[in-house]
């Protein structure tokens, strides 16, 4: 048996505690929340132990994993502890919020041979490791472009009092739908040159975005847009969906199904047929031992508890996989900070061929001091 | 119950399928009179039972409901609470306790105010969740409603973390106050039912997904066998096409010579749709509607 301690109990925390504790090979040993309002209702109700203090639960438990899911703010902090304790530990995406703190972090697992994840599900969806597969056999040849997208209905109006809405705890639709997306175009790109473009925008919140929308560029001359909205009202909940363009072929895949088009020259993988291939969840997704909310849930913590059961260091998700996606979330946060970069009529230069790119800067879209993304809106109304 | 229960995911664009037949399917009833055009049909094929979500539009199909007793005199409710995206959402935005709050009852009632206050400070689930129990039930008041569902997330997350006296205060609440019995959907029936036996309640209405090829029915394919056989419950399947990767025959045909399957609840947005169900079901089952005794 693992034993795992459970720390952070919102929505997060909570469906892995459900998940976890549903594991078979799992003993859950804690929980560990900074309320004790909802510390003393689990305690009462299914007889789990509670701690407040993170420090003192690493104390005095005899753990072998920690699982964290606390606000993003709080991860580096929490998973360097249970590293230096000789921990393996899950956590929460986003990893971090600072690229030195990923990287840190990623060299301190590797140094005590921990085994680490971070919660990027997706990889765990069916028809999202479809799409991986087909990019690995070449199945639509060269990529040229990939859309990374996820809308969904969180902020709809002017308000907000959670971490989630505030900038320094690492709120906002980057951090919590752009990640995902992110993390995917990793996974099938590798990790981007430069990024470009980038708008990170307040619809409803104050001083978060509520939606993302850039440019990544790849070697080769691969590119990526980026397009993130989570104040949809239109989508149910959140859908994250990809959209692969290559020379031999287009592929889209969101969590209920993936679609591909195979060139007739395309080298097609078994199972395939040149024209339409659709391939559903029903036929994609691994059935699991316990089901809460998707497969890819059960499946990630499976995959994590049996990685620490066999000690097996390499695997999906793994820090240092999590620490890229990190690093494109700080390049495009860096990139909006710079403001728009814009190409006006007087620079288009006729009839010499144009050589070269020029970034010509508006002046009153000068980076602007923080909170960024509302400098902007406000310079954008006054336009 | 009835041996056919019409479900509601087709009029809220939920689709395992396929997002877009998803968004199709919310465009085309978005509008209240093409879900009761559809509602309509499948009573007048003699399918009376509406299981669905607590979501709101269902409260403008139960005034509808309630305003034409003469057009409606079986239509009978199999409510499933709660909306659990109205909840997620809320809790993402007000966080846990906030959340909470929005959803109980502020008219001021003192037995709610007491019941919420009280059982808030003495970390006692039972008054917030009777209360929240009774803020999902309104929109059905006078209608009949004689089989209340808790919906399968919350069932599988409270079945996770091992919070069974939930199970208990549902169940009784639900027994008390609406005169209804107690139902159970889940994704883990295995999982479920020796909990339910250990709380005591008898032979419970447990709704799971049902199919031949095992599609989303954790603890296996097996596991559900054994628990038909075995078990002392009263089976709802689910998901029999699973999302329409079983031709309909073939699925129809295997669920209904399962052991103890009591209903099939299923969703379909056309007349010809609900009568072809029907039709199926009909050649391995005798589809005499019969209520809840």
């Amino acid at each position: 048996m693992i034993r795992i301690a459970v720390v952070g109990l919102g929505k997060m925390g909570l469906s892995h505690l459900a998940i976890v504790n549903a594991h078979p090979e799992v003993e859950l040993a804690a929980v560990c929340d900074a309320s004790k309002y909802v510390l003393g209702v689990l305690e009462k109700y299914t007889g789990v132990a509670t701690y407040s203090d993170y420090d003192a639960m690493l104390r005095e438990l005899d753990l072998d994993a920690v699982l964290i899911a606390t606000p993003s703010r709080t991860h580096a902090s929490m998973v360097r502890q249970a590293l230096e304790r000789g921990l393996h530990v899950f956590c929460e995406k986003p990893f971090t919020l600072s690229v030195q703190d990923a990287e840190e972090l990623t060299a301190l697992a590797q140094e005590k041979g921990a085994v680490t994840q971070v919660g990027y599900h997706n990889r765990f969806v069916g028809a999202f490791a479809e799409v991986k597969k087909l990019l690995d056999a070449g199945a639509i040849g060269k990529v040229t472009h990939v859309l990374g997208e996820a809308y969904g209905p969180v902020v709809l109006k002017p308000k907000g009092a959670t971490w989630r809405s505030k900038k320094e705890e690492g709120g906002g639709a980057l951090y919590d739908y752009a990640a995902h997306p992110l993390n995917l175009l990793n996974w099938y790109l590798g990790a981007p040159v430069g990024v470009g473009g980038t708008v990170l925008n307040p619809i409803f919140s104050r001083e978060i975005d509520d939606e993302v929308h850039g440019t990544l560029f790849y070697e080769g001359g691969t590119s990526a847009r980026i397009s993130v909205n989570w104040s949809d009202e239109s989508y149910r909940k959140m859908t994250t969906r990809i959209t692969i363009w290559g020379t031999e072929g287009r592929i889209f895949a969101d969590r209920q199904e993936c679609q591909v088009y195979l060139r007739d020259t395309a080298p097609v993988p078994d199972g395939y047929e040149p024209g339409w291939n659709v391939r559903y969840t029903t036929e994609l997704t691994e059935p699991v031992g316990y089901y809460l909310r998707g497969e890819e849930y059960s499946a990630q913590i499976d995959h994590f508890v049996t990685r620490v059961r066999d000690g097996l260091v390499d695997g999906i998700n793994g820090f240092e996989s999590a620490a890229e996606t990190d690093r494109v979330i700080a390049l495009m946060i860096a990139d909006a900070r710079k403001g728009a970069s814009t190409t006006a009529l007087d620079e288009v230069v006729e009839p010499a061929p144009v050589t070269g790119r020029r970034r010509w800067r508006l002046p009153w879209l000068l980076p602007q001091p923080a909170p960024q993304s509302v400098g902007q809106l406000e310079t954008r109304k006054g336009s | 119950m009835d041996r056919l229960l019409f479900g509601d995911n087709q009029f809220f664009g939920v689709n395992h399928m396929s997002e877009e037949k998803a968004r199709a399917q919310a465009m085309r009833f978005q509008s209240l009179d093409a879900v009761i055009d559809v509602l309509d049909s499948a009573y007048d094929a003699g399918v009376r039972t509406f299981m669905c979500t607590t979501h709101d539009r269902i409260a403008l199909i139960a005034d509808h409901v309630r305003a034409n007793p003469e057009r409606y005199p079986d239509f009978t409710f199999y409510p499933c609470m709660p909306y659990a995206h109205k909840y997620a959402n809320a809790v993402t935005e007000d966080g846990m306790l906030g959340a909470l709050r929005r959803f109980l009852p502020d008219e001021g009632l003192f037995d709610a105010a007491m019941r919420g206050a009280s059982s808030m400070a003495k970390k006692d689930i039972e008054g917030v969740t009777t209360l929240l129990i009774d803020a999902e039930m309104k929109m059905f008041e006078g209608l009949r409603t004689p089989v209340v569902f808790l919906q399968n997330v919350i069932v599988d997350m409270l079945l996770g973390l091992g919070f069974k006296e939930a199970f208990r205060i549902f169940a009784e609440h639900v027994a008390r106050r609406y005169d209804a019995e107690p139902a159970f959907i889940t994704m883990n029936l295995p999982a479920l039912l020796p909990v339910l036996e250990e709380l005591g309640i008898e032979n419970p209405i447990v709704c799971s997904n049902i199919n031949k090829i095992g599609f989303r029915m954790s603890g296996g394919l097996e596991a559900y066998e054994t628990a038909l056989r075995e078990r002392r419950f009263r089976a709802v399947a689910m998901s029999v096409f699973a999302s329409g990767a079983i031709p309909a025959d073939e699925a129809i045909e295997w669920v209904c010579t399962q052991p103890n399957v009591e209903s099939i609840v299923f969703g379909a947005s056309s007349a010809r749709n609900i009568r072809s169900t029907r039709e199926l079901v009909a050649r391995h089952w005798d589809l005499e509607p019969s209520l809840v005794g």
